[in-house]
């Protein structure tokens, strides 16, 4: 790879959604930066593409995409780069990040976030495709860690040991998602401290947060709740172990007023005060 | 076992396709893969509501979800933006509704309004710059958002008084089939239904041939006073719609 390795940025944003497009462009949203769903603006043009270039004008603007497909065996869809890097040289983005999934195979393309076996076949392979996206992309991206819902027999690392070669392998960072951690932890069984004591936090870009909801049997990743005390919690703990990082309210459903996620990070900013506080 | 293997098992499973998963997870996975298999279609479904939310409104919930099931039975994603996926639902609606044709023509309207939505930006052409142009050897050019879709029924009222939020007229087959022209000028994406003679003179301009050959044709089909007379209305209203991007002069 080439390029500029992202430095540390210790803000707090949300996640730009249509419903407040309006307010994002009229208002001075008291927001350090902005993310967005990369494919919703590699379009060929439009109001998508003009709204994001007016609230580029006032914030910076994390690219955070869900189609890469980091983990397809078959390996990265070239269109999908070329736009991507289109994209990212005209936006000129905080971040650009993705997630540690695989979602096509084969032509197929499930728009899922769909796991990964945690193996070196599947460690070589996703080293491959980040370093080929870095490679055209001219950037360090950030990997997402995911929700999941099962495990694979054949698993031979956990998913913070994964991460940790990934980030050591490709100069990769980590866009840690807490709500996430705690989602897979408890559908999995296994310590949320351990896996951020795990993970390589010198690597942490970004911090998501997020709600979820529980289903039947598993814990769901909806994104269409308020964070809840016990992602609070965790991210109070993350926070403590990765002083330095932008931290992010992720909203996708059940979207409320803006008022209300910026009350949230609020919470956000507090906490981490807190822990500054604390270390002074 | 590879890493292929397992994501081609996946796929048939999310598909539907017979497959044992067992190779790769144990029985206590079942509960998550049925989340897999579930979120898999509930994303593309929502999908499918979102692009074509007219439709949805005129069919209604059950009836909408019955065919996008259908659909997504049929035709897996394969495009990398979830944007794309609906790309012929249309022709399954067709298929689905043999008998109700504006099921169909309202889905390719939604569908094409979409597409203009986000399609690619294009300065159109002003009136005042038409002085200078040699109208003998004019070519026009449409601007890149331009779609034409049959319209055989009133799909085009039952979709405006949707939007309107006023309770659509009785579908009905139209005297005369002519079709639909979507666009998009600025950000707004726009229709109008047009007849026959219209979608005929857009085909024309929009195969590259010259606004004489436009003109030619019309007077063949409706004399020549009224022939140019009516190429000279139509392009005025192109113009005003903002679907021409350009009158050139082909050079020698």
């Amino acid at each position: 790879m080439t390029g500029t390795s992202s430095a540390p940025f210790d803000g707090f944003g949300l996640g730009l959604r249509t419903p407040h497009y309006q307010q994002f462009l009229s208002d001075n949203v008291p927001v350090d930066f902005v993310e967005v769903i990369s494919e919703n603006f590699m379009v060929d043009g439009g109001r998508p593409r003009y709204t994001l270039d007016r609230i580029r004008e006032r914030h910076p603007v994390a690219l955070h995409g869900v189609s890469m497909s980091v983990g397809s065996a078959d390996g990265l869809d070239r269109d999908y780069l070329c736009r991507l890097k289109m994209l990212v040289d005209h936006v000129d983005p905080l971040f650009v990040s993705d997630h540690l999934c695989w979602t096509r195979i084969e032509g197929f393309n499930s728009h899922d976030l769909l796991p990964l076996p945690y193996t070196t076949e599947a460690l070589d392979l996703v080293c491959a495709n980040i370093g080929q996206a870095q490679d055209v992309l001219q950037r360090q991206m950030l990997i997402e860690n995911p929700s999941t819902y099962l495990q694979f027999m054949g698993d031979s690392m956990t998913e913070w040991q994964f991460l940790d070669a990934l980030c050591d392998r490709t100069g990769c960072a980590l866009l840690l998602d807490v709500n996430n951690i705690f989602v897979s932890a408890v559908n999995h069984g296994f310590d949320p401290i351990a896996y951020l004591d795990g993970i390589p936090a010198d690597r942490v870009r970004q911090i998501h947060l997020a709600g979820h909801s529980q289903g039947r049997d598993r814990l769901i990743d909806t994104h269409d709740q308020p964070v809840p005390p016990s992602v609070w919690a965790l991210y109070a703990t993350a926070r403590h172990r990765i002083p330095a990082v932008a931290t992010m309210i992720e909203r996708d459903d059940d979207i409320p007023p803006l008022a209300d996620l910026l009350a949230e990070l609020d919470i956000a900013r507090e906490i981490a005060g807190s822990d500054e506080r604390q270390a002074a | 076992m590879s890493l292929a293997a397992l994501q081609r098992d996946f796929r048939d499973w999310l598909t539907d396709v017979p497959v044992a998963m067992d190779d790769w997870v144990d029985g206590h996975a079942r509960a998550g893969l049925d989340i897999y298999h579930n979120a898999y279609r509930v994303q593309l479904v929502e999908c499918l509501k979102d692009t074509f939310a007219k439709t949805f409104l005129w069919l209604g919930e059950d009836a909408f979800i019955d065919a996008a099931r259908v659909h997504i039975e049929r035709t897996p994603p394969s495009g990398w933006t979830l944007g794309a996926y609906g790309v012929r639902f249309d022709e399954t609606l067709a298929d689905l509704y043999p008998d109700d044709a504006e099921v169909a023509e309202l889905a390719w309207l939604d569908w094409a309004l979409s597409r203009a939505f986000e399609g690619p930006d294009a300065a159109t052409i002003a009136a005042d710059t038409l002085a200078q142009i040699d109208w003998d050897r004019a070519i026009l050019h449409l601007i890149p958002s331009v779609r034409i879709g049959r319209a055989c029924t009133n799909a085009g009222a039952i979709w405006s008084a949707l939007e309107a939020q006023d309770a659509p007229p009785a579908a009905v087959l139209l005297p005369n089939a002519g079709a639909m022209l979507v666009w998009r000028q600025d950000f707004t994406p726009c229709f109008r239904t047009i007849e026959a003679i219209e979608q005929r003179a857009l085909k024309i301009v929009g195969s590259g041939s010259s606004f004489t050959a436009l003109c030619t044709i019309l007077i063949e089909q409706l004399g020549e006073e009224a022939g140019i007379a009516h190429a000279g209305s139509m392009l005025a209203e192109w113009i005003d719609h903002g679907l021409i991007l350009a009158i050139n002069e082909p050079k020698e």
